[in-house]
């Protein structure tokens, strides 16, 4: 019965969605306030509807109630109760509902906290993102029913794959889906600004803070989900370059991208239409990923959504949001108005040089991930695109954007001067020359490519802090003056200041735990001892016994370093009957500074155990760089200046003068 | 990342494939200098029945086949482009995870190059097209003491 109302209500939203859609368009170019006012309610009804059928899915999943098909197959009475509730997105039904939860929660959100939008604005904006919804809850009402049910009722569900029974992914499509989908928002603002043909600093006010609040989702999702591969593929790497990782990545170029020029808009005036442009894309890029993902196109048959209906569904989707909003982009960006001009050094000069080289590296990422398929089909070639193409292309073209993020936040608006935008980065430059001499004479082999990577990592932090330690005077200001003028920097400063540093972070995590881990694969018995990296591993021993809705194997290595206490570490296999399938729970120490890893392999049936250890420096920063990133944005999104309030005529005429005088 | 895990499941549920773990002691070679080669050499090897994971990393019966086969050959005396060449012509170029510049990759390898170059071309254009526009007219001298009064308030 609840089964049944969950259904409805998906049905219901369905219609709502049509609704909201298609009459406040009307009504925005009616001019009728009635009209346009149903936006804002069908929004907030839609996502209530959407909602509840999520609450009802869950709940199928907690009761474990195996008449649901979904249920069924990917869900088991053994199964913890953490992962009961996460395996309602670990399904591809479950994964849409999650997509369009999303989606109606920030047509929801902008219903509920836009009073302040132009109501034209705000209209068209509802009615593209209930059009959106509309695509996608066809979408699950035709091709992916999560309420599909099944009789006769089985006893015991087939249990969720073992690999996604962990904490880590348990957590990470929510945030991931977040920042996917909240750029759906960005989608709709640009091409209801495209129909109104009005793109002021206005409507960059409102894009630029949703834009960064998927930005924030989509970082942490996509860094949660390289954390959990890092421990869970037991072998110590954290990126693959595998479609489905580029399916999170694509979008996440072009979104950064947008929400830097989103900034120039709102700040400059200038840009628009690159911006209403980059929106548009953005959310295609998430539709792509979403079709990467769903309709299992790379890997045909081995996919586990093997049916083509949904892939061509979703073509279709992609090609109405995609196809359209190009054209509508195409008919209306030549009316729209010209930007304030700026010459290229300038600060606008740095964004939009930053933007091409995401948007090139984003087109890098593309081409190798579809490229196989483009092969296939046109010369019958079987090919593989492997990470070496990625490293080989995508890496020097995101470098170059790397040394210019550091340089643009200084230089002035519309016109700069490098040279003395240098003079003031000096500390920063020093530092970046000098750090890979240092490196070098430490390590005479370490490869050039470390070595670059080591002074782009000390360029964008020390960058960073040169930056703020001249906004704050410190060199020229008495230090008391100085500090207090640092603590009063606004707080889009910090959010700029804090992400960028985090990217340097980022840098040195990838540089040194790449160019500098070690490995030691060793059979060992009871007893036995390895060295790595100045510590000595030794086997214990290792117990077997049930937990749960798996059989476990665990290994107790003590580890042993000169000057510090022994530590035990219990790297674990487990064998999950249901689902008939084994995981490595690997066994990581960290200090900050750098992880030892440790994977339990297969018994050699004499009695020894195969041992992974590895020692990864810096490992941790990749991820706790990518997280200071995501709290920069959070930072600037704090910012009064982006509370989502529109200029009032007070503050309107407040900037005018330095407005008029830049013109 | 899901759907690879979802076919490693059911890769694992078929053909009982333990989790992903690579380089077995068993395989290696005594000489360090010859197993360094067949490292680097097996992750640009990849792993035909898996998902995107090279020989290196993959523990599929298949993979741990073409990991000692590697190391036979390099045992045998064949150079790094020797082997990588028996591996193509027993199992296509499919089996390259660094994909060769040949004519049906040259799309591949030099649209990148392209796409920067044509972004520099649009930087350089844009930038001639917008000449740098001349400096504000000079203020008077009214509204340089205007100027200074205001500058003035807050200095």
């Amino acid at each position: 019965m609840l089964v049944e109302l969950g259904h409805f209500a998906l049905v219901l939203a369905l219609l709502v969605a049509l609704v909201q859609g298609t009459v406040p368009l009307v009504g925005a170019s009616m001019r009728s306030r009635p009209l346009m006012d149903l936006a804002r309610h069908a929004a907030l009804l839609q996502f209530g509807l959407v909602a509840l059928a999520f609450a009802v899915f869950m709940h199928a999943h907690i009761v474990s109630d195996f008449s649901v098909r979904n249920v069924f197959e990917n869900s088991n009475t053994a199964k913890p109760m953490l992962y009961k509730v996460s395996g309602v997105w670990g399904s591809h039904e479950g994964s849409m509902m999650l997509w369009v939860l999303m989606l109606t929660l920030f047509g929801g959100l902008v219903a509920a906290v836009g009073r302040s939008l132009p109501r034209t604005l705000r209209a068209r904006t509802l009615a593209i993102q209930g059009l959106l919804g509309f695509g996608t809850l066809a979408f699950i009402i035709g091709t992916s029913n999560p309420f599909d049910r099944l009789f006769p009722v089985p006893a015991d569900g087939r249990d969720l794959n073992p690999l996604l029974q962990d904490p880590g992914l348990a957590f990470h499509p929510p945030f991931l889906y977040f920042g996917y989908v909240g750029f759906s928002i960005t989608y709709s603002f640009a091409i209801a600004a495209l129909i109104e043909g009005r793109i002021g600093a206005q409507w960059a006010r409102w894009v630029r803070p949703w834009s960064l609040t998927a930005w924030c989702g989509l970082t942490i999702g996509i860094a949660m989900g390289s954390w959990w591969a890092y421990y869970v593929l037991g072998w110590g790497g954290w990126w693959y370059w595998d479609p489905v990782e580029n399916a999170s990545f694509m979008p996440w170029l072009l979104g950064t991208a947008l929400l830097h020029s989103a900034a120039v808009v709102e700040k400059r005036e200038t840009l628009q239409r690159w911006t209403v442009l980059l929106a548009i894309l953005t959310f295609g890029m998430s539709l792509i990923g979403t079709f990467l993902v769903r309709s299992g196109v790379l890997t045909s048959v081995h996919s586990f959504a093997v049916d083509p209906t949904r892939g061509v569904f979703i073509l279709v989707l992609i090609a109405l949001v995609i196809g359209g909003g190009l054209v509508l982009y195409a008919l209306r960006a030549p009316g729209l108005e010209t930007g304030n001009p700026f010459v290229p050094v300038s600060r606008e000069g740095a964004v939009v040089l930053n933007n091409l080289l995401l948007c090139a590296g984003m087109a890098t990422v593309f081409l190798g991930t579809f490229y196989p398929l483009f092969a296939e089909v046109w010369s019958g070639a079987k090919l593989s695109v492997g990470p070496q193409f990625f490293d080989a292309t995508f890496v020097p073209i995101l470098a170059p954007a790397i040394i210019a993020m550091v340089i643009g936040p200084v230089l002035a608006w519309r016109r700069g001067n490098l040279t003395a935008t240098l003079q003031r980065l000096l500390p920063a430059v020093l530092g970046a020359l000098l750090a890979p001499l240092v490196v070098f004479a430490f390590d005479r082999d370490a490869p050039l490519a470390a070595l670059a990577g080591v002074a782009l990592a000390v360029w964008a932090m020390l960058g960073v802090l040169t930056d703020l330690a001249d906004r704050s005077g410190f060199v020229k200001q008495p230090l008391g003056t100085a500090w207090r003028r640092l603590r009063h920097l606004p707080r889009g400063t910090w959010g700029y200041a804090i992400a960028h540093f985090g990217v340097g972070v980022l840098i040195a995590g990838i540089t040194v735990s790449t160019a500098w881990r070690s490995e030691r694969i060793e059979t060992l018995h009871a007893g036995d001892t390895v060295e790595i990296a100045g510590r000595t591993l030794r086997l214990v021993g290792v117990t077997e016994g049930d937990v749960a809705n798996y059989h476990a194997q665990r290994a107790q290595i003590v580890v042993e370093r000169p000057g510090g206490a022994p530590i035990t570490l219990y790297p674990e296999r487990r064998w999950y009957p249901v689902a008939r399938s084994q995981t490595t729970n690997t066994a990581i120490a960290t200090n900050g500074l750098g992880d030892l890893y440790l994977a339990l392999g297969d018994p050699d049936g004499q009695g020894g155990w195969v041992v992974r250890a590895y020692y990864n420096p810096l490992v941790p920063w990749i991820w706790f760089g990518a997280l200071l990133a995501a709290l920069g944005g959070l930072v600037s999104l704090s910012d009064r200046r982006l509370r989502l309030r529109l200029p009032t005529a007070r503050t309107a005429v407040a900037i005018t003068p330095s407005g008029s005088a830049d013109n | 990342m899901i759907r690879r895990l979802f076919f490693m499941a059911v890769l694992a549920a078929g053909i009982g494939w333990p989790a992903a773990q690579a380089v077995e002691p068993s395989e290696r070679l005594a000489d360090p200098a010859l197993e360094a080669r067949a490292r680097s050499l097996s992750q640009e090897l990849r792993c035909l029945v898996c998902q995107n994971q090279s020989i290196d990393e993959s523990n599929a019966d298949l993979a741990h086949d073409l990991r000692v086969l590697l190391r036979q050959r390099l045992a045998a005396g064949d150079s790094d482009r020797q082997v990588l060449d028996y591996m193509v012509a027993r199992y296509g170029v499919f089996v390259l995870l660094d994909p060769p510049f040949a004519p049906v990759t040259y799309l591949l390898w030099l649209t990148p190059p392209l796409v920067v170059l044509g972004a520099g071309i649009f930087l350089v254009l844009r930038a001639r097209r917008r000449r740098p526009h001349a400096d504000p007219p000079a203020l008077t001298d009214e509204e340089r003491a205007r100027a200074a009064l205001l500058l003035g308030e807050r200095g």
